[in-house]
């Protein structure tokens, strides 16, 4: 398989969590305004891939490139191109909505967000409350107004509609829309339904490793899969 | 990244003035820990006075010990690290300024309290100006080695504890230099020496703890 020169792209991407083997052999390729949505039952490894892709993780066999080139080169080259949303909010009690919004500006290192973004999310109105006071459906909608404030051609979401409700979803999957429409590239692990049209589905249930594969017994488990000495 | 350097540095600060009383713990730690000491072992004027520098650089160094665990435990906690991790700022740098943040908060208010409470301890006026110069030197030096401690315990409940034990041993050299060079303005026997070795630690310490404490977090981020 060669797809060297994919704009983003894995190749038998394999993870292992505190000596647990997670998942092996998980590839794909992503060219501008491609999305890719990632399911699979908890402990599956979404978040670990997520992870791996955002460079928090080192990939235990296989690789993740960059235009070709091995994402772990220029590791700060990759900061600045990908947002990351996880699942922890990141909100200080202390500080107000525009308050958060200039510093997820500033660490990416632009001097000042964009100011009409808090009305995509529906935030305008809550600018200069603090974190403290903000409900958790508000505290997820300022964490994804982080993926407006500064450009970055990668997004990787971890469960990002977790605690939304209906019409704010609707607003993340047309944040979404907008965003690969403008050549920029998604990843989605999620169990909610987001509507990702066009984008590629990695089950990540057929990745992982049985006790039995690693026994060797499981053939049939394993068939078409590479052998356990490649990584 | 010269935006991300300070706009970490003024979120740090600007968290810290709305902490309320939280982030007045140290100081008002030191003010305390030092007035016990005429308590404890009498109100007499010369044993004061020669035990005064000793005092208030020991109570400076428990007081510096007991805010390092809030250096990186918060951004890590609520996922801000992550965010922060994602930017240009290479981590060392982050490290940087979380330090710079941490000393102007804790160790700035010190040198403030710190003459005050030499007239307290009654101690003599030769001595004024070097632990001045000496908490100026030592304080950032402090701040600086206890990020690696903080980052080495981010993340680990209770890790307050084994930040004292992996820290109080790396913070002797100061004491026993910082001390050394207000005992000798008193007596007499010049302080140049001490200072200058001082100044030596912190020049070590920020060249070299960025690397260990950027190392730790990239671990606690995995």
């Amino acid at each position: 398989m060669n797809d060297g020169t994919a704009r983003f792209a894995a190749r038998e991407v394999a993870c292992i969590r505190g000596e647990r083997p997670v998942f092996r052999d998980v590839s794909f390729a992503l060219e501008p305004g491609a999305g890719l949505i990632l399911r699979g039952p908890n402990g599956s490894g979404k978040s670990s891939l997520i992870r791996i892709l955002a460079g928090f993780l080192k990939p235990a066999g296989g690789m993740v490139a960059w235009g070709g080139e091995n994402m772990t080169v220029a590791p700060e080259a990759h900061n600045a191109r990908c947002h990351y949303v996880g699942h922890l909010e990141a909100v200080k009690a202390a500080l107000t909505v525009a308050e958060h919004l200039a510093f997820w500006a500033a660490v990416k290192g632009f001097a000042k967000a964009d100011d009409n973004i808090l009305a995509a999310l529906d935030l305008e109105d809550l600018a200069e409350v603090p974190g403290r006071f903000l409900s958790a459906g508000q505290k997820r909608r300022l964490t994804l107004t982080r993926l407006l404030a500064t450009p970055a051609e990668l997004w990787l979401l971890d469960e990002p509609s977790v605690t939304l409700d209906g019409q704010s979803a609707a607003r993340l999957e047309a944040m979404l829309a907008a965003h690969r429409a403008g050549g920029g590239m998604a990843i989605v692990a999620t169990h909610a339904e987001i509507a990702l049209p066009g984008a590629e589905t990695i089950d990540m249930a057929n990745h992982g490793i049985s006790a039995a594969a690693l026994l060797g017994e499981s053939a049939d488990a394993a068939a078409g899969e590479p052998d356990y000495g490649t990584w | 990244m010269v935006t991300a350097f300070f706009g970490l540095i003024g979120r740090d600060l600007r968290l810290a003035a709305r902490g309320g009383i939280g982030s007045l713990v140290t100081v008002v730690f030191f003010v305390i820990a030092v007035s016990l000491f005429p308590l404890g072992v009498g109100p007499e004027s010369a044993l004061l006075e020669r035990i005064a520098p000793g005092v208030l650089w020991v109570c400076a160094l428990l007081a510096t010990m007991l805010s390092l665990g809030r250096m990186f435990d918060e951004d890590f906690e609520d996922g801000s690290l992550e965010i922060i991790a994602l930017g240009p700022l290479p981590l060392e740098l982050v490290v940087l300024a979380k330090a710079l943040a941490h000393w102007l908060i804790t160790g700035l208010p010190l040198m403030i309290a710190a003459p005050v409470l030499a007239v307290l301890l009654n101690m003599s006026t030769e001595g004024f100006a070097v632990l001045m110069i000496s908490l100026l030197l030592g304080t950032p030096t402090l701040s600086l080695i206890g990020s690696v401690g903080a980052a080495l315990t981010v993340g680990l409940r209770r890790g307050g504890v084994l930040i004292s034990l992996l820290v109080l041993p790396l913070y002797v050299p100061v004491l026993i230099f910082a001390v050394g060079a207000v005992e000798g303005a008193i007596f007499g026997l010049g302080e140049q020496a001490n200072l200058l070795i001082l100044a030596g630690g912190l020049l070590a310490a920020l060249a070299l703890t960025p690397w260990a404490s950027a190392a730790a977090l990239r671990m606690a981020l995995e």
